[in-house]
């Protein structure tokens, strides 16, 4: 006789959507049961931000040593011999890294009383689910349903993945490197592990069927990254389309319809990723579609009652931290709380070289001011050596209101500012806020108040 | 070349004052004779101020909503040829009275105040994540709670000043504090109303009476009457009705049909029944006078009425046809309501109001039977009318709408 289990609340996916709503009904007192077919943290934790950001911590590294080792020497630095790279002690040391904090996850939810059940679950109807674990099938009959199943590589037909054709996935776990490489598709996946891989010296053509890469954001924005491709020799095959495999490589047709062949032993697809909508009975829920998106309301509300949805699989963006903090909604409604998801920004981060960030509106019309501050004006830009690659930090603010609605930055490290620019825009912040807080000297952040003060119509330093 | 200075007429009998309530020229422009130049607001009627000459306007005299006398100088216009300029050598003397006396307050044109609150058009309301939730927790929207923050930033702050306001309860229905102020001139017409108004309720001491009234069968009798009538004839209402059991009852009552000159001390009772009705107009209340009902039929009180009510809509009404009335009617029709407490069209001493017609259950005898009922809510001067009088009017108005055969019988019945 299998087990079953009547929980208040079951969580489907332990991403980082689903784990932190578990986590925050556990705190609630709201009796929750948290399925997982992998380790908990999902693809975040597990196969996409920590480990990118782990392997482009290491490629930048590697790079820097490799510029000491050059004749030139880099800062004065001088290598006597170019630096080796070990791929799989790079990946185990990664591997560690994934290890603690999905170790730490696992610890988090047995603090706030989640159960876990590790297995994959197929539902029978919106409110009864079947989990195939080691010991045998649990029944779960929750109350709630909260559906975090994330989102999963888009595959090409023409390029199915396996053999050298890699999902971001599996370029997170190589264990040696490829001579050289072509990415399919130059968003931000593929920009930021192409950039990695060609900083570890691997040969890397990026092919884009767009005109420009990162089409989302502005091309002001995207140009230190183009400059950087061009600079370190990455091929760049624009309005161009990957045709499949050919003998030695990736057969592309251009614009033009010229066909030709990217010399590659190894291809990743990183032409984007979709909802995880199939093989657990999402069919069977009878829940609303949004094209391939679940449907959801303001409240992550599903068209079935108690079913609520967070998080890739409800739509763009795709970003975990969206994921979280539709967690923490659902989690709070389903405690009998009165909750909406209302961001005014939901900040998004390119780990390209050099970095982009975006936070709120981009694109600027007649209503507002806008400052713009190039990190070559920037003290600790420069003594970090980040002060030549174009960066800036571009302020947008209402004329009328003085109100900040977007903050925009590319350059090195530029990052970790994500966190002020999402607290300027999702406070209200005006210029003058923003000019009357003091910023540290030297840091960063002397530009984001540089930039205002220039939208006010009185910079300091430029 | 030569000036021409067009006075203000005479307007009507003992006018020697006229409101200026709207100009059609101004210093500058060509006028061709019968150009409209302005109008002018006499004791209820309007009148247009026509050029008696081709010319232009070198100035006008006073501001919409200035009174000016009767004799002086509305519009300077020159002219070919002499103008009348050198009569006004002689006239200037006189003149100085008017001119001394205080000049009008300047009404100032109609504003809209707002207090400041930055333009954030287009741009959804903008608070922290903290103020949002709590907003949202209560549910109150908060495009309706104005921010007093930097930027129009809605702050904790104003938050609670929203529901300390009563902001709460309003919320779903999406209604939050307007702060804007409209200054309207009060001029032309409504000043009218406004002066005459308080003048009724300063000098009157009124009383107030209202009946209740089965008028089944005059109901009846109105359809039948209506159902049968030729083509040209006007659908009669009740008022019609109403007016020829006045004619009916009043000889009983003279006091009642009366016009009180309270300087002189002296009642008019008139013998003749001329009824003021009370019109609402875009531009406001006026009421037009039906000249000896005494001698209309329904049909033609009926007629008359319908006349008369264009007419005061349409501003075309003469100052003969909104002055004499020796007794007023106030009907709101649909919006008849219950009772209402009229005020009395001063110098009469009575008005009477009648109210809704509505269909309700009647105890008769051991049946409860459905009846049509409508009140009458009446107001008269108790200064010439005492309470039973009235009573006892209204009680013979309410016998003659009851039985309407007997609007129609001769005296004595």
């Amino acid at each position: 006789m299998s087990k079953v289990l009547r929980p208040k609340l079951l969580v489907v996916g332990g991403g980082p959507g689903g784990y932190v709503a578990a986590i925050r009904a556990g705190q609630l007192g709201v009796e929750t049961v948290l399925v997982e077919v992998g380790r908990l943290g999902g693809t975040c934790l597990t196969r996409g931000c920590i480990p990118s950001k782990a392997l482009i911590h290491a490629a930048g590294l590697y790079e820097e040593m490799a510029r000491a080792s050059s004749e030139a020497g880099h800062l004065g630095i001088r290598l006597d011999a170019p630096p080796r790279i070990d791929v799989a002690a790079t990946m185990a040391w990664k591997d560690g890294v994934i290890e603690r904090l999905s170790g730490g996850v696992a610890g988090l939810l047995r603090r706030a009383r989640v159960t876990v059940v590790q297995g994959w679950a197929r539902f029978a109807d919106a409110k009864t689910c079947t989990v195939e674990t080691p010991e045998g099938p649990v029944k779960i009959e929750p109350e709630h349903v909260v559906l975090a199943t994330g989102s999963v590589p888009v595959e090409l037909p023409s390029l199915p993945f396996g053999g050298h054709v890699l999902s971001s996935t599996e370029a997170l776990a190589l264990t040696a490197l490829p001579k050289s490489l072509a990415v399919v598709g130059a968003g931000y996946i593929g920009l930021e592990l192409g950039i990695a891989f060609a900083k570890l010296g691997v040969r890397v053509a990026l092919v884009e069927a767009a005109e420009r890469i990162l089409p989302q954001y502005d091309a002001a924005l995207t140009r230190p990254v183009a400059d950087w491709l061009h600079a370190h020799d990455v091929e760049l095959h624009l309005n161009a389309r990957a045709q499949g495999k050919a003998a030695r490589g990736l057969a592309i047709e251009t614009e033009r319809t010229d066909r030709f062949t990217i010399p590659a032993e190894a291809m990743l697809v990183t032409v984007g990723r979709m909802p995880n909508t199939e093989g657990w009975g999402l069919e069977t829920m009878g829940i609303e579609m949004d094209g391939r998106f679940i449907r959801v309301d303001e409240r992550c509300a599903t068209s079935t009652r108690n079913v609520w949805a967070i998080g890739d699989v409800t739509g763009e963006p795709m970003l975990a931290h969206r994921a979280s903090a539709q967690g923490v909604v659902v989690a709070e409604i389903i405690a009998g709380q009165r909750r909406r998801f209302d961001p005014v920004a939901i900040p998004a981060i390119c780990f390209t070289e050099p970095e982009i960030v975006s936070v709120g509106l981009a694109r600027a019309d007649e209503r507002h001011a806008v400052g713009q501050v190039p990190f070559a004006a920037n003290g600790r830009a420069l003594s970090m050596d980040a002060g030549d690659t174009g960066g800036f930090v571009r302020t947008i603010a209402e004329k009328a209101s003085g109100r900040i609605v977007g903050i925009q930055a590319v350059g090195r490290h530029i990052s970790e500012l994500a966190g002020e620019f999402a607290a300027l825009v999702e406070m209200g912040a005006t210029l003058e806020d923003v000019a009357g807080i003091i910023h540290a000297h030297p840091t960063l952040g002397e530009m984001v108040h540089e930039s205002a003060l220039k939208a006010l119509g009185h910079a300091i330093h430029v | 070349m030569g000036r021409y200075l067009f006075r203000l007429p005479d307007v009507g009998e003992g006018v020697t004052e006229a409101e200026i309530v709207a100009w059609h020229v101004k210093a500058g422009d060509r006028v061709r004779e019968d150009d409209n130049l302005a109008d002018v607001m006499t004791d209820k009627a309007t009148v247009e101020m026509t050029s008696p000459v081709d010319g232009t306007v070198i100035a006008v005299n006073g501001e919409v909503g200035a009174m000016a006398p009767v004799g002086s100088v509305l519009v300077e216009l020159e002219v070919e040829g002499e103008g009348n300029a050198g009569e006004v050598a002689e006239k200037r003397v006189p003149e100085a009275e008017p001119a001394a006396e205080p000049p009008a307050p300047k009404p100032k044109p109609e504003v809209r105040r707002d207090e400041p609150i930055p333009d954030t058009s287009g741009s959804p309301p903008f608070a922290a994540p903290a103020t949002r939730r709590r907003a949202y927790e209560l549910g109150i929207p908060l495009q309706f709670v104005p921010g007093t923050g930097p930027g129009g930033r809605i702050l904790p702050a104003d938050l609670d000043a929203f529901i300390a306001a009563g902001g709460v309860a309003r919320a779903p229905g999406g209604t939050g504090r307007r702060t804007g102020v409209t200054d309207k001139p009060i001029i032309g017409l409504r000043r009218k109303i406004a002066e005459r108004m308080q003048e009724a309720k300063r000098r009157i001491p009124h009383i107030s009476y209202v009946e209740e009234v089965d008028v089944t069968e005059l109901e009846a009798l109105r359809a039948a009457v209506n159902e049968g009538r030729r083509e040209g004839q006007p659908k009669l209402t009740l008022l019609p009705f109403l007016i020829r059991a006045l004619v009916r009852v009043l000889p009983e009552f003279p006091q009642v049909n009366a016009l009180y000159d309270d300087e002189a001390d002296v009642l008019h009772m008139h013998e003749g029944l001329h009824v003021g009705i009370a019109t609402q107009t875009p531009g406001g209340l006026m009421v037009p006078v039906l000249r000896h009902a005494e001698a209309l039929d329904a049909w033609g009180v009926a007629r008359e009425i319908t006349r008369l009510a264009q007419a005061a809509r349409d501003g075309s009404a003469t100052r003969e046809e909104l002055s004499g009335s020796t007794i007023t009617i106030t009907s709101l029709g649909p919006l008849g309501g219950i009772a209402t407490t009229p005020v009395i069209n001063r110098p009469e001493v009575a008005i009477i109001g009648p109210n809704r017609i509505v269909e309700r259950p009647v105890v008769a005898g051991q049946f409860i039977s459905v009846r049509k009922l409508m009140n009458i809510s009446s107001s008269f001067d108790h200064r010439i009318v005492d309470g039973y009088d009235a009573a006892l009017f209204i009680q013979a108005l309410k016998r003659c709408l009851e039985h309407p055969a007997l609007i129609f019988m001769g005296e004595g019945a």
